[in-house]
Order: C-alpha cells, then sequence, then structure tokens
C-alpha cells in the first residue's frame, strides 16, 4: 500500500507535531464542532479533550495493526467502525464516571466518530506507518486538541461564570459575563487565539529574519 | 516674466482639502454639544463614561497598530468618535469598567479585526454596545434619573462598580434622588411593557430617562445638520431612515392604535435620532449610490419599529444598524448604476 518510503524512526517531532507545528485546532482547524460547542467550562474541554485523545490513540492502534490488511476501497467506512467502537467505550465510560459532565457534554461525546482530527490521523499517519509511532503522534495530536480546548474552556470559565474547574475565583460579586458562555463567546475566544499564536509566528520570523540579516 | 498656465486635469476635481481626518474632526465638534448636555443632565457619570470610552477605543487602536506593526492611526480621530458615540449609547449610570470593554470591544472585534479604518464592515460602537448588551444584560438596561440634585458632586453608585464586580442595586439610591416618580424605564419602555405614553415635548428636550446621549432629540437633529451643512454627511440616509420608520410605524398605528405608538413617538424616542445621524451615516457602512442609500435608510427604519413593536427588546435601533452594515455590500451590488451608454440588461438584443 506504502507506495512511499516511510520514515520509520520515532523522534521528539513525531510526538510535540501535533502540540505546536500542526495543531489541529489553532494551525490545521479540525474538528470546529466540539471546540465551539463545548468549551464554555474547562472541565468540560478537558473531558472532550481527553475522551478524544483516546479514542485518537486507540483507533491509531488499530488502523495501524491492520493497516495491510483493509482494503483501499472500504478504508473510511473501516476506519470509521473501529473509531466508532473506542468511541462507545469512551461514552459508557464518561457515563460510568461523571453524569454532570456525560450531561453536559451531551451529544458531542457520539460525535467523536465523526472528528475529522481522528479519520484525518488514521488517513495520514496509522494507515502508513507502524503501530508504535502511530500512537506516539496520535498521542501527541491528542495532547494538542486538550490543550487547545483547555485554551478556550479556561478564558471561557474565567470571563463566563468567574470560576475554574468549577472553584470560584472572584467571590460572590463576580459580573459574569454572559456572551461567554454562549456560542459567541466560542468564536470571540477561539478568534483570539488564533490572532494571538499567527502575531506570535509573525513575530518569531521577523525575529529570525533580522538575525539573518545581521549574521549573514 | 511670469507664464500663466492653464491646469487641465481630468475628473474627479477636489475643490476643497477635505481629507479624512477634516471629517472626523468635524464629527467630533458636532457630538460635543450632545456630550455637554448629556453631562448637564447627567452629571459627572456620564463626564467619566466619555473620558474612559474614548481611552479604551484609543488604547485599542494603539494596541493593535503596534501588534501589525502599522503606523499609529491615532490622529485620524476616529477611534475618538468611536468612543464619544459608544458612551453616548450607554445607560449614564453603566459600570466604567464595563464601559471600558465595550471599548475595547467595539475597536477589536468591529474594527481592527477587519483591517482599520475604511474596512469596519459593522459600525465600531454599535459593535461594542452589541457585545455588552450580550455580556452584561442587566447592566445596561438599568437606568438612572436624570436632573438629580448633586449629579455634579457624585457619582452614580453603578458608575464606580470595582473591575469584575457586579454593580451594586441603585433602586434605594435611585429613589431618594429621583425628582418625582421616576420609573427607571425608558420612554420606549414604558410604552411597550406598560402602555404610558410620554409628553413628546419632555422627548424632543431630553428630559426622560435614557442613555447618556439619546434623550435630546431636537439637539441631535440640531448637531447632525451642521455636518450637513458642511457637505460632511449623506443627508439622504437619515432621511430615508425616517421615512421608513415614519411609514412603518403609521401602518402599525392605524391597524392598532391602542396598542402600537404614534410615527412621532417613534421617531423622538430612545435612540433612533443618535443612530440615524451619526451611526446609520458612517460613511464606511453605509451603501454608495442615492438609490442604495434609498433601499438602506429604508430597511433600517422599518427593521427598527419592528423589533421595537415585536421584539422582546424595547430598543430596535442597535440592531437595525447593524443588519443594514451588514447588507450594505449586497445593497451596493444590486444598485449599481447603469455605465453611460451601456444598454440595460436583457434588452441587449
Amino acid at each position: 500500500m506504502s507506495l512511499i518510503k516511510q520514515d520509520d524512526r520515532i523522534t521528539v517531532d513525531t510526538f510535540l507535531e501535533g502540540i505546536w507545528r500542526e495543531n489541529p485546532v489553532f494551525v490545521m482547524m479540525l474538528g470546529m464542532c466540539p471546540v465551539l460547542a463545548v468549551t464554555n467550562s474547562a472541565i468540560n474541554a478537558l473531558a472532550m479533550g481527553l475522551a478524544t485523545t483516546f479514542v485518537l490513540i486507540t483507533s491509531s492502534l488499530l488502523v495501524s495493526l491492520f493497516r495491510n490488511l483493509i482494503p483501499s476501497e472500504v478504508r473510511i467506512a473501516t476506519y470509521i467502525v473501529i473509531i466508532a467502537t473506542f468511541v462507545t467505550i469512551v461514552d459508557y465510560i464518561i457515563q460510568a464516571l461523571s453524569q454532570d459532565v456525560y450531561n453536559a457534554l451531551g451529544a458531542f461525546i457520539q460525535l467523536i466518530v465523526v472528528n475529522c482530527i481522528i479519520l484525518g490521523r488514521a488517513e495520514a499517519c496509522a494507515s502508513r506507518n507502524k503501530p508504535v509511532k502511530s500512537m506516539v503522534n496520535a498521542a501527541g495530536m491528542g495532547l494538542g486538541f486538550t490543550l487547545a480546548l483547555l485554551c478556550l474552556g479556561v478564558v471561557r470559565e474565567i470571563l463566563g461564570s468567574g470560576s475554574l474547574f468549577g472553584l470560584p475565583l472572584f467571590g460572590e460579586q463576580f459580573q459574569p459575563w454572559v456572551v461567554m458562555v454562549l456560542p459567541p463567546g466560542g468564536f470571540l475566544v477561539l478568534g483570539g487565539w488564533l490572532l494571538f499564536f499567527e502575531w506570535l509566528k509573525t513575530r518569531k520570523q521577523q525575529s529570525l529574519a533580522a538575525e539573518g540579516v545581521t549574521h549573514g | 516674466m511670469s507664464q500663466k498656465h492653464i491646469i487641465l486635469r481630468t475628473a474627479p476635481h477636489v475643490k476643497k482639502p477635505q481629507d479624512v481626518p477634516l471629517i472626523m474632526r468635524n464629527v467630533v465638534y458636532a457630538l460635543l454639544p450632545i456630550v455637554a448636555f448629556a453631562v448637564y443632565q447627567f452629571g459627572i457619570s456620564v463626564l467619566a463614561l466619555v473620558i474612559v470610552t474614548t481611552l479604551a477605543c484609543l488604547g485599542t487602536e494603539r494596541f493593535f497598530n503596534w501588534m501589525g506593526n502599522k503606523p499609529s492611526s491615532l490622529s485620524d480621530w476616529s477611534s475618538t468618535i468611536t468612543g464619544i458615540l459608544l458612551a453616548l449609547t450607554l445607560p449614564p449610570g453603566f459600570p466604567l469598567w464595563m464601559a471600558a470593554v465595550a471599548g475595547i470591544a467595539g475597536i477589536a472585534i468591529g474594527k481592527a479585526v477587519f483591517g482599520g479604518i475604511g474596512y469596519n464592515v459593522f459600525n465600531p460602537a454599535l459593535v461594542g454596545r452589541a457585545f455588552v448588551q450580550a455580556a452584561f444584560p442587566v447592566a445596561i438596561t438599568t437606568w438612572t434619573p436624570a436632573f438629580f440634585t448633586g449629579r455634579f458632586s457624585e457619582f452614580v453608585p453603578s458608575s464606580l462598580t470595582l473591575p469584575f464586580m457586579m454593580p451594586p442595586e441603585t433602586a434605594e439610591w435611585v429613589e431618594q434622588v429621583a425628582v418625582d416618580g421616576f420609573t427607571g424605564a425608558t420612554p420606549l419602555a414604558l410604552q411597550k411593557f406598560q402602555h404610558i405614553t410620554t409628553d413628546p415635548f419632555a422627548l424632543y428636550t431630553g428630559t426622560v430617562a435614557g442613555s447618556a446621549g439619546e434623550t435630546s432629540a431636537l439637539l441631535i437633529l440640531v448637531c447632525g445638520m451642521y455636518l450637513v451643512v458642511r457637505k460632511m454627511m449623506n443627508w439622504q440616509i437619515p432621511a430615508w431612515l425616517f421615512v421608513g420608520v415614519i411609514v412603518t410605524s403609521g401602518v402599525l398605528y392605524l391597524i392598532n392604535p391602542d396598542k402600537n405608538p404614534d410615527p412621532l413617538f417613534m421617531l423622538f424616542s430612545g435612540g433612533l435620532m443618535l443612530g440615524a445621524m451619526f451611526m446609520a451615516s458612517d460613511m464606511v457602512g453605509s451603501p454608495l449610490t442615492p438609490r442604495g442609500v434609498m433601499v438602506y435608510g429604508l430597511l433600517i427604519g422599518s427593521l427598527t419599529v419592528i423589533i421595537r413593536v415585536y421584539g422582546s427588546l424595547s430598543e430596535g435601533i442597535m440592531y437595525a444598524i447593524l443588519l443594514g452594515n451588514a447588507a450594505t455590500p449586497l445593497i451596493d451590488a444590486w444598485t449599481q448604476p447603469r455605465l453611460f451608454g451601456a444598454k440595460p440588461k436583457g434588452k441587449s438584443a
């Protein structure tokens, strides 16, 4: 199946790729639906991120193990079946651990099945690489996704409810910013983070260019 | 010997050195009487409100200049206008920290992300107000009385709320200072929820409750006329907007005079005058052609009345203008003038 000779080595970059350079949310802009919908509190964001990470790693392992057995014509359907299996597992786990979180996340747990980050990893990485490498890469991606969700969830919860992970930060008199826990708040905070990261990147490039001028 | 030249140039012929900072400065001049009246009416709380929103707008503008490595655009006065206009649309006792949030949000979301002056799709002041309307729905509908005694020596208690804290209850304080039977509701809210119609004369002169700078319809009209006379504002925009308001509310009034207010009340109450004169006429967010301006004005006017009568809020001019701004590119595309000599579409064969 693999026409191109893949590099089998596992480097630090295999893991870090998903966290910074190819962050699924802030760089690739994938999986926007859960990013916007369930980040109204940090705990929801964390639960969603960990659930997705679990599905990512385990489905990557299975896809990678069976990569030479799956006919390429029906590969997408096969990946979906594999992913759906793990989503069902994670769905039951969350329900067993905390009914509150389960209710807050609602249909978005089941919708992890169609999260394009997972399908994208299966298609782009797991189906071409050995199991360990796919899992390391998936773990990085999952961590990147979780961190991104936390970035949004923390800001939205602090401003929208004055608390962090359910612990009040400012006392009784805090004025909640209603808009932040509503859908527009999700868009605004996501936009703010994108702006911030893009600005950081541009600044880094500029300083690199400036260094190149002085040293070259 | 000096030679005389005939200078030949192609159109457009610029007769006066009129640029963006000049027009914007004149808009500030036109707004100053309204600010002065608002301060006279509501006291130092409004003065602080204007200063805070203006500084927040200027600061945010400068911050985004710095972020984007662009030269400072503070000297074009447009952020100053945004700040003043924003303060005029807020309730007089609005907590100052929330006003700063409104200013920052207005410039950041309404202007900077689109690329600064000339690119803002929406009126930045209204974006700021819409943001705080969504974020702090209670504070933005809490009104305090006009002309209360001691307004030049003390702040409205809710003004000086600590940042991120909830403003204190003002009901008790209002009862102490209110001149006579102040109900804490604007004429529009009274009309809508309790069916009490305010005396029209009070609406013209501004002796009613309401946002800081929207209460005297007459003064706003005069200040707007200054810009029209100096040809710095397209008078057709407010004119068509008024037509839209009168026609729509006229029809509704004829259908049900008991429930729906008459057109004159619609025209002079709430923020309609301020919105029509200084916000709908924003050069960037309004259409270019005369026909487009007509559609735009009528759209905003009728939407305002519809939101006021059928919506859950008592005031509708803010969302009406924002929707009008959103429709502007479409209106512009519809109302392109025919090129001179070009044949109308469909008749070319």
